[in-house]
């Protein structure tokens, strides 16, 4: 009985967060169906509260690095690695892939997906717009990257943080085990990439003219620099890498405001509270339905170990799991089945949870479907292009992926 | 897709109004200028771009795809991606008709690209488009989905020229290609009717120097 109220309730909240009904905020479904779970006892309140408190930490890392990412993007310097990117071109559509593939891998590695999707792509078809190189392969680099690119360390994509604080790895260990799987998606994307879009990319293109050009904000990639040096020392000093990101967003922050180059609301609404709850909300719903059956369910589907076989099995079954309700639900159902079993097979699912979402191009196949009943009549173009695509990015990536981290681990061990 | 209507051998009869459509591509559109110029010197052209929507179509959804962050309206990447399209075509467009250089009639679709192509230049008397491989390298593979698609269903003569981007080498220095059949009659087009001039200022790009252009034809 409880567990079908919260399997109901779960399905409540995603429905709710695909469709949106009159653009309410996500959280509006989420919370009261956190309360109403804890109310009708399939969570107990001092479990719901041990979730939230595991939450609040991943919640606060998440927030700090949309702040950072939107004041990055206020500075300029998405706009400055864009032009950096064209002129690197020299004028060869595939050159000008492999720039977009290097600076959408980095964006989304330090300063997440989000930052990725929102921020980088109207600058890379603008980039594209202005070499005379047709947008197409470059725009779809940059979403597809957004989440195959995502894997490196936890700030790069809500998933990691939320694995890496499950897996009680350390944020350069969690870096130096995910840092081949990464390369190895990116390579795959970048072959399939080349092969796919050939004839888009054979084209000539043409060098920027020199008036155009966009200065890269010094202060702001120092800053930035400097987070990332505080991830390390963070990590090595035994304190929450958390307080790295407040500290560089701190700093930009305070000059922005200082230059009165951004507010105080502005400041909050780039956190995203309301993002920050639903994920609080979804943390407590996922358990109880996890608590009530559903781990039991994927315990018994998964295998155990750290074997190639058992990661590729993990991995394959978080990428259908994220594409069934969507990645974050998957990791967070999945993550208190695996995370006994050690790093290798938390990674091969959080492998599996952000790669998979790149099948269809709305992240997952279950928001697809509800997007199809529902604006059955629009006119939304076909998209059946990008998503066979997707159809071969995905098992490729997920298979190098898993093999990357598999030979990781048994280099450098757990 | 309903099937080409196959035009009866004879060709398409251009009624009074036929014009020349000349597609306009990133990239790939100084050719096709430069072949209306060179094949079509006295007739009515019309230039054609066509906005692919699923590229903004694609960046709207990965927004949409993440879970939970509220969607507001001004900070989706598919609506910026519209408008900075809606700019580049125009951007195109003028730089087309400047390399013309004379009257003509600009189009600016959005859609499905192929198919916009395809209905737009029905019954025009002629379509100029540009292959979109690099010519270094001779091969099946010279033309892409949209250009494949668009000479497959045209519903008018199509001319397919070679690309040759602003710092593209001269079509003259392309190498060429040597294990190719011996190229039928087309392979010596005819001189250009008139050599033009280099226009000024066009993009961004250095000025070519001036040449009389020999438009490779297929």
């Amino acid at each position: 009985m409880a567990e079908a109220v919260s399997v109901v309730l779960l399905l409540g909240v995603l429905a709710f967060a695909v469709v949106r009904p009159r653009r309410l905020p996500e959280a509006v479904a989420a919370v009261p169906a956190a309360a109403l779970v804890v109310g009708l006892g399939a969570v107990s309140p001092a479990e719901a509260w041990r979730q939230t408190h595991s939450l609040l930490p991943v919640v606060g890392f998440l927030a700090a690095v949309l702040v950072l990412a939107q004041l990055c993007d206020e500075d300029g310097l998405f706009t400055a690695a864009g032009d950096l990117v064209a002129r690197a071109c020299g004028g060869r559509p595939r050159r000008l892939l492999g720039g977009v593939f290097a600076v959408a891998a980095v964006i989304t590695a330090v300063l997440s997906l989000d930052a990725t999707v929102v921020l980088l792509t109207p600058v890379v078809f603008a980039t594209a717009a202005r070499v005379g190189a047709r947008p197409r392969p470059h725009v779809y680099a940059t979403t597809h990257l957004a989440n195959s690119a995502s894997l490196l360390l936890p700030v790069s994509n809500l998933t990691n943080l939320l694995a890496f604080t499950a897996s009680g790895l350390s944020f350069t260990r969690f870096a130096a085990l995910m840092a081949l799987p990464w390369v190895a998606a990116i390579a795959v994307e970048y072959a399939v990439f080349r092969r796919w879009f050939a004839a888009d990319l054979a084209a000539v293109a043409h060098v920027p003219g020199t008036d155009e050009r966009r200065p890269m904000p010094v202060f702001t990639v120092m800053v930035l620099g400097l987070t990332l040096a505080g991830f390390v020392v963070t990590s090595f000093a035994g304190v929450e890498p958390l307080w790295a990101a407040l500290g560089g967003a701190a700093v930009l922050a305070v000059r922005a405001l200082f230059r009165r180059r951004t507010t105080a609301g502005g400041l909050v609404r780039a956190a995203s509270p309301l993002f920050c709850l639903f994920v609080l909300a979804l943390g407590v719903v996922v358990k109880a339905v996890v608590d009530n059956g559903l781990g039991a369910g994927i315990g018994s589907l998964l295998p155990d170990g750290s074997s190639l076989p058992a990661l590729l099995a993990v991995a394959v079954v978080a990428a259908v799991l994220a594409n069934l309700i969507n990645n974050l639900p998957a990791i967070l159902a999945l993550l208190p089945v695996v995370a006994s079993a050690g790093p290798g097979p938390v990674l091969a699912a959080l492998i599996g949870v952000n790669l998979g979402p790149n099948l269809t191009y709305v992240g997952s196949l279950a928001t697809l479907l509800w997007r199809r009943i529902l604006h059955e009549h629009d006119t939304e173009p076909g998209l059946g292009h990008f998503t066979r695509l997707g159809l071969l990015t995905v098992p490729a990536t997920l298979v190098a992926s898993t093999v990357a981290l598999w030979g990781t681990l048994w280099l450098i061990g757990g | 897709m309903p099937g080409p209507t196959p035009d009866p051998p004879s060709g398409p009869t251009p009624g009074p109004a036929a014009k020349v459509v000349v597609w306009i591509t990133e990239s790939t559109w100084p050719a096709c200028v430069d072949a209306a110029r060179v094949w079509a010197p006295h007739d009515d052209i019309v230039l054609l771009h066509v906005s692919d929507d699923e590229v903004a179509a694609a960046a709207h959804h990965a927004y949409a795809g993440l879970l939970g962050r509220g969607h507001r309206p001004e900070r989706d990447p598919g609506a910026r991606l519209e408008a900075l399209s809606g700019t580049a075509a125009a951007d195109l467009l003028e730089a087309a008709a400047h390399r013309l250089g004379r009257p003509c009639e600009l189009l600016d679709h959005h859609g499905r690209v192929e198919r916009r192509v395809v209905r737009a230049a029905a019954g025009a008397k002629l379509l100029i488009c540009a292959r979109d491989g690099d010519r270094t390298r001779p091969g099946p593979h010279s033309l892409g989905r949209a250009t494949r698609f668009v000479v497959d269903h045209a519903r008018c003569p199509v001319l397919l020229v070679w690309p040759r981007g602003p710092e593209g080498p001269d079509a003259t220095e392309f190498p060429e290609p040597a294990d190719l059949p011996e190229p039928a009659d087309l392979s010596e087009p005819h001189e250009p009717l008139e050599p033009f001039e280099p226009l000024e200022g066009e993009g961004s790009d250095p000025p070519a120097p001036p040449r009389p252009h020999r438009p490779g034809a297929v």
